[in-house]
């Protein structure tokens, strides 16, 4: 049932982003970059991680789980030492996808060339 | 001489000789026949792009001198640009040729700046033979304007592919031997800028300024609306052709329709996957200095006006919300029979 | 000059972008957004089985899971970036590309393969995050916002203990 509901969910995030790309005219940049916003709030009002248990990788995968990740990473340090957490913690829980993206972008370069 | 703000060339400077290279994409479109050097790799065996972009451009060169049965060294001025910054791949060339230059920039009419200005020296007496030249090359003009090639963005429909090319000529004086082409007359463009801001639409950024120029030269030469077998834009495309045609008969001007055309629409076949259309500086460099002269000399056309259109925008002023202010210069040939 | 005009058209602009607005052709949105469900849909379920199969065979768990799928997703996308196939996918797909985290490895993989001209230091060092950029700031600062807020509002109920 979940792979049901996980590409429902993740189609649906999709969409929401193809709307804000022609209806609304906005780049891919702002596009993604005000959905990783969204998903900081939505995590902050503590939404994004009942749609996670809801419909699994169809709310990991699409980037507004990369703002949840950042803000329940950011609470989870703020729990543990105070206010300071808030800055120490963010990277924690997304370590994982911006050093893979390093990694594996940094070897894409040293493999291939432009297709063009 | 002058008549309003168009040039006229008494001395009648023809073209002696010209070339025009492409690339892949080029190559499988309907005027293959008509260019000289097609490649198949797109990186022309070069390392960067921009180096490709340089190639381009020194074989179109090389090739119109050696069509023109000349030396570099014959050559007295070399009037050249591009769409890279710094027009490196024009600067580079004219390292190349060791012949004094003069860098231009129009963004994609800059093959007419170049041709107006080469009429203009021989014309006036100041260069016996003047080569001119442009290059575009698809991927460096993405690289630089919009987004890396391997980037997943989705273009939109109103978008346009830029031409993979180079195109150059040799222009000399009257009575010098050619191809029977005289250039007749020139008229520069104005900047105008009708507001749009969007890249991925330049096709209706740039239709005012094509219009604004072709109705100062009909009127300032007073020519009826047939006078030009072809009357040819550069890189309107889909979009943009459409919008100057139609603001041409709404300003009363009496062009056939069947009489204008646009190279960007010419260079590529409607299923390649070009969106609106070809673009870019070598879209009127390689379809004018290839496939239409060559039709002019086969007795296909006799008076053609050549209308480069360029839009003169940068990828900060993109970012700052300006809109895109554009150009359009026009250029006259028309082929002389021998007597 | 430039800044009195502000982006307000003139009338003869406004006049003219009707015009042209009349004669583009219209993005095909119902279409795109189908598309953009399909494939966004497609790379969500791929990671879904992913997972599974991450918790079926390695001692991961439902909530540890996630960080090598997303991984996995990652190497993926830079791959078909690196294979030339990932833009075209893009193009076809938009937001259904763009979206997932695929996409984001996608602006990473792409900038760097692409400034591999310039040298690896100073072209693809200084340039792979030209795209991504946006979205990690944004992404990091916007969770401060939210964390700072939502902390001080918890300090606040519980009657200001911690820190």
């Amino acid at each position: 049932m979940i792979f049901f509901w996980a590409f429902v969910v993740g189609g649906l995030i999709c969409v929401i982003g193809q709307i804000m790309l022609d209806v609304f005219k906005l780049t891919p940049a702002h596009m993604t970059t005000t959905l990783v916003v969204v998903g900081a709030i939505l995590g902050g009002l503590e939404l994004y991680d009942p749609l996670i248990d809801f419909a699994g990788a169809g709310a990991t995968v699409p980037i507004t789980s990369f703002g949840n990740a950042l803000v329940r990473g950011a609470l989870a340090e703020a729990e543990r030492s105070g206010l300071v957490g808030v800055l120490t913690g963010i990277f924690e829980v997304t370590s994982a996808g911006i050093s893979a993206a390093i990694i594996f972008g940094f070897l894409m370069a040293l493999l291939f060339r432009s297709k063009g | 001489m002058r008549q309003g703000r168009t040039w006229l060339f008494p001395t009648r400077p023809h073209i002696a000789a010209s070339a025009a290279v492409g690339g892949p994409m080029e190559a499988q479109g309907p005027l293959a026949r008509d260019f000289d050097v097609l490649h198949e790799d797109f990186w022309l065996g070069q390392d960067s792009f921009e180096k490709a972009e340089q190639k381009l451009l020194e074989e179109a060169c090389e090739k119109a001198i050696e069509k023109a049965g000349m030396k570099k060294e014959d050559i007295d001025v070399f009037l050249a640009g591009d769409l890279l910054n710094q027009i490196i791949t024009s600067n580079f060339t004219a390292r190349a040729l060791a012949v004094p230059y003069l860098g231009l920039f129009s963004a994609c009419a800059t093959s007419m700046e170049g041709l107006a200005l080469a009429a203009l020296l021989v014309d006036a007496g100041k260069a016996k033979r003047v080569l001119t030249g442009v290059a575009s090359h698809n991927a460096a003009s993405e690289r630089q304007y919009r987004y890396p090639t391997e980037y997943g963005a989705q273009k939109p429909p109103t978008a346009q592919w830029t031409v993979t090319g180079a195109g150059a000529a040799v222009v000399v004086e009257g009575h010098a031997p050619g191809t029977g082409v005289h250039i007749t007359a020139a008229t520069v463009g104005r900047v105008v800028d009708m507001g749009i801001q969007d890249p991925f639409n330049m096709g209706a950024a740039m239709a005012p300024a094509a219009v604004e120029t072709i109705e100062t030269h009909f009127r300032d030469l007073r020519l009826a609306g047939d006078h030009y077998d072809l009357i040819l834009t550069g890189d309107l495309a889909r979009v943009g052709h459409r919008i100057c045609v139609d603001l041409l008969a709404e300003r009363g001007l009496a062009i056939p329709r069947d009489r204008m055309a646009d190279c960007g629409l010419m260079i590529y076949r409607e299923d390649q996957p070009v969106f609106a259309g070809g673009s870019g500086a070598a879209s009127s460099g390689t379809v004018f200095y290839g496939h239409i002269l060559r039709e002019m000399v086969r007795g296909n056309l006799r008076r053609v006006l050549m209308v480069a259109t360029g839009a003169l925008l940068s990828p900060v002023s993109y970012q700052q919300k300006e809109s895109i202010p554009c150009i359009a210069h026009a250029v006259a040939v028309e082929r002389v029979d021998p007597a | 000059m430039s800044d009195n005009k502000k982006k307000k058209m003139t009338p003869p602009q406004q006049r003219y972008q009707a015009f042209a607005q009349g004669r583009e052709p219209k993005r095909p949105v119902f279409l795109n957004c189908l598309k953009a469900f399909l494939v966004g849909g497609s790379i969500s379920l791929l990671g879904q089985c992913i997972t599974t199969f991450y918790m079926t065979f390695f001692p991961f768990t439902e909530k540890t899971a996630g960080d090598p799928t997303v991984a996995t997703l990652i190497f993926l996308s830079a791959l078909l970036t690196g294979l030339g196939v990932y833009d075209r996918l893009g193009q076809w797909a938009g937001a259904g590309s763009a979206v997932p985290v695929t996409g984001f490895a996608n602006t990473i993989a792409s900038a760097a393969i692409d400034y591999r001209s310039e040298g690896f230091v100073l072209g693809v060092g200084s340039n792979m995050f030209k795209l991504a950029g946006p979205v990690i700031v944004f992404g990091v600062f916007s969770a401060f916002v939210v964390a700072v807020i939502k902390t001080v509002w918890n300090m606040w109920l519980a009657g200001g203990g911690g820190g």
